[in-house]
């Protein structure tokens, strides 16, 4: 067997991309990450094994490269996808994690799920049937979920005997619906799955593509300024007392940045006491770092003792975020029973605070066909998205989503089944 | 300027993070301790995050009298250097009071039986929330698990109606006698794993470098012998040159013919390995979801 001898140097230094996956049903969305796997050879013998006997007690013609993903015991007898699963692969450019997201309707919430966390989105688009419903959605949700960079690809090229007239029409139709969406890097690619064209290995059958393959576009898209390194924003998530007598006076602040950069000796003001003080150190782990961002897990201790604990923020000085009771959001709603109630409570988690909200309005129901506000249809019901305005029981610290995904994001709780209802996004 | 954190800071971070959030949404949260590679990370991940405090978790340590003696040694050496609370449960035992039952047939293991003694330990303790080291590139039905995983009062999984969980906001609440299953490192590949420990020097038990020692191959897996495997008829036992890539019970956990004695020998081997980890574990192949089935039951 080939052996390649592994940089381990290299590997320490890889970035790493997190990118979600949505189509319809059928449009080969487990195929393309079976086939990315395959020819960037991360899927192991015994993996492969395993789907090649699937396959054949299944009586499928070829290996069935949908098996690589599909997990649970119903997603293999129906040949969906029902709930994300997460796939790792790397390449000697980058380490990747897939969010792999149903395509059927009644598993959109999924689907926000993968992308919350995601810095790209593959969207398949069935090359036969152009852009439809379901596109529009996941784009959208794209879009909403501020995802900074998405590529659509149009598969089983090899379907419509890879016609560059096909491959345009569903570009301009695309671009004409997206021109009302928030995506600022969008780019298109002719594939094939099935037989790999334009995935890992360039096509032989489309010469009049110029464009780079999937795998090159994933290698080398930029997204270094994918978070906010402006606002310095550090939500305390616990205070780390050792009540030892080594450090019997110790009290850290512990927490992930969730934007801008914090150094010792920075003027930072506490909220919502508005106590000011200075950094004393930036440190992990007992050793001093010179500088923190989004979004590395620190400590940070102040020049002054402050009563601060969970759920406050500490934010530098001269550079606040929105502080309001009153917070006027994109929701999408997860509730299988209940629509969005207006006067409803809920129990609301914002970074790391968590209190009380009563919905006060919804402003409207979005088509996510044509993206029209629907002011007359307020019924916001399992996989809808629309805007509503709601109070909170204490005042949050915050920022636009599209400014900060970590400080503009809230989920909301059912209080009698504890269960996540609404994924929401603060508008600017 | 550039403010890039390479991917393992940024997995370290991620799960930094996610240790903190079970410290501050609960109330008695432990880690199960396997003695496995993944666990021992996580231990020294949770000093990380609360140095210079203790950890504040107890291990808790599902026994099933079937692990490596080097196993259940290292596990008493960790819980006192980290000065951690050690709580041992005992399958022995479950299967003696009769809530556990011992399988019988020549594969027999105890991996099922150690269900009911983790639900007893967790009713005992009264713990709500278990970190465990499970990855989701391990097993196909752990790569749709949650960071925070929802068990109802039977310890249940249910993976068709699971929680969403969205951006880095982690839902903990739940009704009493409910708890959760936490997996810091879910991101984490085992080539990630390995890559950590050698920056990190983390020590590891002697059974994942190469040595020598006793096996038999037994339906084309080398197993060790032990107390717990012995030679049956027709059965051959050498001394083979072997490592271990998972550590669970001797009866069930296959070896490798392997020479990476040292952390960079072993990086070089899981990067050109062909086969998964989890791939020679008898537990795993009985059926095409045998895991699926087990977490469903309250599986780790």
């Amino acid at each position: 067997m080939e052996q390649e001898i592994f940089n381990a140097e290299s590997y320490s230094k890889m970035e790493l991309l997190r990118f979600t996956t949505a189509g319809s049903v059928d449009d080969g969305k487990s195929t393309l990450i079976g086939r990315l796997l395959y020819d960037s050879k991360s899927i192991f013998e015994d993996q492969m094994e395993a789907v090649k006997s699937s396959s054949e007690r299944r009586g499928d013609e070829n290996i069935n490269l949908a098996l690589v993903t599909d997990g649970l015991k119903s997603e293999r007898e129906q040949g969906i996808t029902i709930d994300v699963a997460y796939r790792y692969f790397s390449t000697p450019k980058r380490k990747f994690i897939i969010a792999d997201t149903p395509g059927h309707i009644q598993y959109t919430r999924n689907m926000v799920t993968g992308a919350s966390t995601a810095n790209l989105a593959i969207i398949l688009v069935d090359a036969r049937h152009g852009v439809v419903e379901q596109s529009k959605r996941h784009s959208l949700i794209a879009s909403l979920l501020g995802i900074p960079h998405v590529v659509i690809c149009i598969n089983k090229m090899d379907l419509v005997d890879w016609s560059e007239e096909a491959y345009n029409r569903i570009k301009n139709d695309y671009k004409q619906f997206a021109s009302k969406l928030n995506v600022k890097d969008v780019n298109f690619i002719p594939i094939s799955a099935l037989l790999g064209d334009n995935v890992v290995n360039e096509s032989e059958h489309m010469d009049w593509y110029k464009g780079s393959t999937l795998m090159y576009h994933l290698e080398n898209v930029h997204i270094s300024n994918d978070h906010n390194h402006i606002d310095s924003r550090f939500p305390i998530q616990t205070v780390i007392r050792p009540h030892s007598d080594e450090y019997h006076d110790y009290r850290g602040y512990a927490g992930r940045v969730a934007g801008g950069v914090f150094k010792k000796g920075d003027a930072v003001t506490v909220l919502p006491s508005g106590f000011v003080s200075k950094i004393k150190t930036v440190e992990f782990a007992g050793k001093e770092l010179d500088e923190a961002y989004s979004p590395m897990a620190v400590t940070m201790t102040l020049e002054d003792n402050i009563d601060a604990g969970r759920g406050d923020m500490i934010v530098r000085t001269g550079n606040m975020p929105e502080i309001s009771q009153d917070i006027d959001a994109m929701v999408c709603w997860m509730d299988e029973k209940n629509p969005v109630r207006v006067n409803g409570k809920y129990a609301i988690i914002h970074t790391t605070r968590s209190c009380r909200c009563i919905v006060k309005e919804i402003v409207y129901k979005m088509d996510v066909n044509n993206l029209h506000k629907m002011e007359d249809d307020k019924d916001i019901s399992l996989n809808d998205i629309g805007r509503i305005k709601i109070r909170t029981t204490q005042p949050l610290f915050f920022d636009a989503y599209n400014r900060n995904r970590f400080t503009g994001s809230f989920i909301l709780i059912d209080e009698a089944t504890n269960v996540t209802v609404g994924a929401c996004m603060i508008r600017s | 300027m550039a403010y890039n954190i390479n991917h393992l800071n940024e997995l370290e971070s991620e799960a930094i993070y996610v240790m903190r959030e079970v410290a501050a949404q609960f109330e008695k949260p432990a880690i199960l301790f396997s003695g496995g590679k993944d666990s021992i990370l996580l231990t020294h991940l949770a000093k990380k995050a609360f140095f210079p405090a203790k950890i504040p978790f107890p291990l808790v340590h599902i026994d099933t009298g079937h692990n490596f003696d080097e196993t259940i040694e290292f596990r008493d050496y960790l819980a006192k250097k980290l000065n951690a609370k050690l709580i041992v449960g005992s399958v022995q035992e479950a299967i003696d009071e009769g809530i556990a039952t011992e399988e019988q047939g020549v594969n027999a293991s105890r991996n099922v039986a150690q269900i009911p003694a983790l639900l007893k330990a967790i009713e005992h303790h009264q713990f709500d929330a278990l970190m465990g080291g499970a990855r989701r590139d391990e097993e196909k039905a752990r790569a749709k698990e949650r960071f925070f995983s929802h068990r109802d009062e039977f310890g249940q999984w249910d993976p068709k109606n699971q929680r969403p969980e969205l951006w880095n906001i982690f839902n903990g609440r739940k009704q009493w006698g409910e708890h959760f299953r936490i997996f810091p490192i879910s991101n984490w590949t085992e080539l990630d794993v390995w890559q950590y420990i050698a920056k990190e020097n983390i020590e590891l038990p002697k059974t994942y470098y190469s040595h020598v020692r006793p096996c038999i191959i037994r339906n084309g897996t080398i197993l060790a012998v032990s107390e717990h495997v012995q030679a049956r008829e027709g059965e051959e036992v050498k001394d083979m040159q072997i490592r271990f890539r998972t550590m669970g019970d001797a009866t069930i956990t296959g070896a490798y013919e392997s020479d990476a004695d040292t952390i960079d020998k072993i990086i070089q081997e899981v990067a050109s390995a062909r086969e998964t980890e989890r791939g020679n574990r008898a537990d795993d192949k009985r059926s095409e979801t045998a895991m699926e089935d087990r977490k469903k039951e309250g599986y780790f």
